[in-house]
């Protein structure tokens, strides 16, 4: 299945390679996701993601996939997994009220290692918040939502053409180390339209996930080789295996012995954190000789570029650390981009979920700076040169 | 017991799990675990396109012990991630089992929009009148005045009949049995998983331990027992007057119709999709 | 790129152009995103430059305030929304107040003589779109486009082959005449806007503010 879906992707790719089109975000990560190789999309109706639910009701059935929209957001992200454990590249797509209700089975994605791809599209919270209004309020939901502890992996972009690219990597990423990958847009980012060229077939790459060559008889669903993931069969193709949410041992059977759940715990989070260098993902502007480093992320790093601009204008020496993973956290980019700076502000519309993380990253030696704004809209270039101030 | 030969049982089930299971001596998961591995072989159904997907409760742990495909879910989503796999892989048979509290408190919702989408799946929903797992708290299926762990003094709400339940939200197949009346239940499951469309059964079982203590029910045999007193066949059930019902229920067939089900209707847009795509 | 002799063209002929600003607003359902969409795809798709759309909504589907912003720019677009508006379009009262508080002193500011009875300023060029679309069209929902023909004629935002194609490429299939006639009808108003002296001699600059 996965051979031919990778062809049926590849040829919505072809058809439109090289060719200028104006895009909204929401439209560039769901031709992302089919670039990629996704067959199977749930969801529930939510501002201000829905067009990518309603792109996939379009584009899934005309490929004879399935697409449903399901009850609720708990349900939508548990028949994500279920289909993903069948064989399918699984996607779902929601806001901060629906985010929050998929904590429960993202956490049980994490826990049997199924791959698939979440778009949370983050608007005003808590609660309906500000439903057609742009923040980055689940920075640390998408790390910390669900309950136990976990590894995270959660993508950000800030422009239409990185919702494509970045949505090609999380689905590439989830296959590759079987696991759940969050995709943290904006408002502002997702209704963005933007001109962008999408790459042609060829220069995409796309993986699937590996899948068990040995006969079912020797399959063991949780061990692994030294790679630290497991391989994993579709359900129904004579791979009779076990998969529950509780703590389990190699054959994929509960245990609650100390000496299999630590191991179990170590893989979990050694699988992501043994690549941590290809899952860091940053950006960088005008950093050579910056004096002041803005680190930014999603739409607010766009209102950095044109600061940067300007700043450089009025003979203020900006540079632009973007942050493209937000999680696991960039820590050695972040490192070397506060190294020997004067100042660095970390502009964001929250009351500072990413400028905690430079802080501790930064360890006191930089003057690290928070820059929030919770109006319901973007932070303009003149405010950050505002704060510029402060620094000099 | 059946006809069916004991060497199904060792055929369905795991060898490499350990038993004994976790379920308290008297309770009626195991009979039922019987039951549907009997079913299945009855069908002549393929161990490799059998999938067992459960909740979280007593009746979670239920496909651990089958030799199939089986995913142990989370309370009350079972339906959610049967559905996905479902859609995914069209020619699997789906099998889920709940408990009362997983099909019709936490995963009610899920419950109705799966009888009312119809897709091809069998939700088998074991109804003990309590949680179990927890210690016996009172459950949608708890009656108005029995005792739980948090009902002290009575419970105060009536209780939902699943069967009714989803018979309403438009299941094509819908049957209630109990442990106690096992031939039925071989029969009653053989037909919902046979089913085109979705299937219910309903599956009285007693839980002696948290919910026959606390209410007084007498002795894990006694409980058994007493399904044989109340469960009414359908056919006579219908010819008794309500104060004849009264403390009793009817096991049987309770509906059992066509209609077509989610992945029929939408190979329908499927085609129409790809009808409009290829005219441009 | 297929094409690209086409664009090269299209783009020797136009102006280089620095960052321009564009703000079309109105209430719901005016169509002023999807005329957004069309002045985007005539700038980006057939004008070849750097382009960037952002727009914001109310909860209502119908009535509110709605507004879409295009900025162009032959640079590369860093900031994606409008900080000071060169170009702003209003259909409604409510609109032209709400969303007139950033624009540039010099830029342009075009209303809808009918519905926007008090113009955020006097320099302010009022024409009928949506009395034109009513009743020498007899499609009222056609004033966003009559309004894109107008502002095209006035500003030269995009050009007008640009905007022309850009329009016949989004507009439902059987209405294309009735576009391209609103479009028309557009130019027409502000050709005539302009031949009346209206604008001469008040020329927008930085000192009437």
């Amino acid at each position: 299945m996965a051979a031919g879906t990778s062809k049926a992707a590849g040829k919505a790719a072809k058809s439109r390679k090289g060719q200028a089109r104006l895009l909204q975000g929401n439209e560039a990560a769901s031709l992302g996701a089919l670039a990629a190789g996704c067959n199977f999309f749930a969801g529930y109706p939510i501002t201000p993601a829905s067009e990518i639910t309603e792109y996939m009701s379009r584009e899934m059935p005309v490929r004879g996939n399935p697409f449903i929209q399901m009850e609720d957001e708990i349900a939508s992200i548990g028949a994500c997994v279920g289909a993903s454990l069948a064989g399918r590249k699984a996607m779902t797509a929601t806001s901060g009220p629906g985010f929050s209700l998929m904590q429960e089975n993202l956490g049980y994605a994490m826990i049997v290692e199924a791959p698939m791809v979440v778009v949370n599209v983050m608007r005003g919270g808590p609660s309906t918040g500000l439903p057609t209004n742009v923040a980055q309020g689940d920075v640390q939901q998408a790390r910390w939502g669900t309950h136990g502890d976990h590894p995270a992996i959660v993508f950000c972009p800030s422009s239409v053409a990185e919702c494509f690219e970045l949505m090609v990597k999380a689905f590439n990423t989830a296959e590759r180390f079987r696991t759940p990958v969050i995709f943290l847009a904006d408002e502002t980012v997702a209704h963005l339209r933007e001109k962008v060229i999408l790459p042609a077939e060829g220069d995409l790459e796309v993986i699937d996930r590996r899948r068990p060559t040995v006969p079912p008889d020797w399959y063991v669903p949780y061990k692994t080789d030294g790679s630290l993931i497991p391989r994993l069969a579709d359900l129904g193709e004579g791979y009779r295996y076990h998969v529950t949410g509780l703590v389990h041992d190699e054959r994929g059977f509960p245990t609650r012995r100390a000496d299999e759940v630590e191991p179990f715990y170590a893989r979990l989070f050694g699988k992501i954190s043994r690549h941590f260098n290809d899952l860091m993902l940053t950006k960088q502007y005008s950093m050579d000789d910056a004096e002041i480093v803005l680190i930014s992320y999603g739409c607010t790093a766009r209102s950095c570029r044109a600061a940067v601009r300007l700043g450089r204008e009025r003979g203020i020496k900006l540079g632009l650390l973007q942050l493209l993973t937000l999680w696991p956290f960039p820590r050695q980019a972040v490192e070397a981009a506060l190294a020997g700076r004067k100042a660095a502000l970390v502009p964001e519309l929250n009351m500072g979920q990413i400028s905690r993380e430079v802080k501790r990253v930064n360890d006191g030696r930089t003057q690290v700076i928070r820059h929030s704004k919770m109006d319901g809209t973007m932070i303009t270039p003149e405010e950050i040169l505002g704060r510029m101030r402060e620094v000099a | 017991m059946t006809a069916v030969h004991r060497s199904v049982v060792y055929d369905w089930l795991r060898h490499d799990k350990k038993f004994p299971h976790v379920w308290c001596p008297g309770c009626g998961l195991g009979i039922l675990l019987g039951s549907l591995v009997r079913s299945l072989a009855q069908g002549g159904y393929d161990k490799n396109q059998v999938v067992l997907v459960s909740g979280i409760g007593c009746s979670g742990r239920l496909p651990v012990y089958v030799d199939v495909g089986s995913v142990h879910t989370t309370h009350g989503r079972a339906l959610t991630f049967a559905t996905g796999i479902k859609l995914a892989k069209p020619e699997l048979k789906v099998i889920v089992v709940m408990g009362d509290g997983d099909a019709t408190a936490i995963g009610g919702n899920h419950l109705i929009h799966a009888a009312r989408r119809n897709l091809d799946l069998t939700a088998i929903i074991v109804n003990n009148l309590t949680y179990g797992m927890t210690g016996g708290q009172y459950s949608p299926t708890t009656p108005l005045g029995a005792k739980a762990t948090t009902a002290p003094y009575g419970h105060s709400e009536p209780s939902f009949d699943i069967s009714a339940l989803t018979v309403t939200a438009g299941a094509s197949f819908v049957a209630r049995s109990t442990v106690y009346h096992v031939t039925q239940l071989d029969q009653m499951l053989s037909q919902a998983i046979a089913k085109k469309g979705f299937g219910v059964v309903e599956v009285l079982s007693p839980c002696h331990t948290n919910y026959g203590r606390q209410n007084r029910l007498g002795s894990q045999v006694e409980m058994m027992k007493s399904y044989k007193k109340q469960a009414v066949r359908m056919d006579r059930w219908d010819k008794l007057g309500s104060a004849e019902r009264e403390g009793r229920f009817a096991i049987g067939v309770l509906a059992d119709h066509e209609r077509p089900t989610f992945w029929e209707t939408y190979q329908g847009s499927v085609d129409r999709a790809q009808a409009i795509r290829k005219e441009g | 790129m297929a094409s690209s002799k086409k664009k090269e063209t299209a783009k020797a002929k136009a102006p280089e152009m620095e960052r321009m600003e564009v703000r079309l607003a109105g209430s719901g359902g005016q169509g002023l995103i999807l005329a957004g969409l069309i002045l985007a795809e005539a700038a980006g798709l057939f004008d070849n430059r750097a382009v960037a759309m952002g727009q914001s909504y109310g909860p209502e589907a119908r009535g509110g305030a709605s507004k879409a912003e295009v900025i162009i720019s032959d640079q590369d677009i860093d900031y994606p929304l409008a900080t000071r508006v060169d170009l702003f379009l209003a259909l409604t009262q409510e609109a032209a107040d709400t969303y007139s508080w950033d624009l540039k002193p010099d830029g342009w500011i075009v209303v809808d003589s009918d519905l926007v009875s008090h113009p955020p300023s006097s320099r302010a060029v009022a024409l009928p779109f949506t009395a034109t679309a009513r009743d020498k069209l007899n499609k009222p929902m056609v004033a966003n486009v009559v309004a894109l023909g107008a502002i095209t004629e006035l500003t030269g935002v995009v050009s007008r082959k640009a905007l022309e194609k850009a329009l016949m490429a989004r507009v439902p299939k059987g209405t294309e005449a009735l576009n391209k006639k609103a479009l028309a009808a557009g130019s027409k108003m502000a050709k005539a806007y302009q031949a009346s002296g209206q604008l001469a001699g008040q020329e927008p600059t930085s000192e009437d503010v």
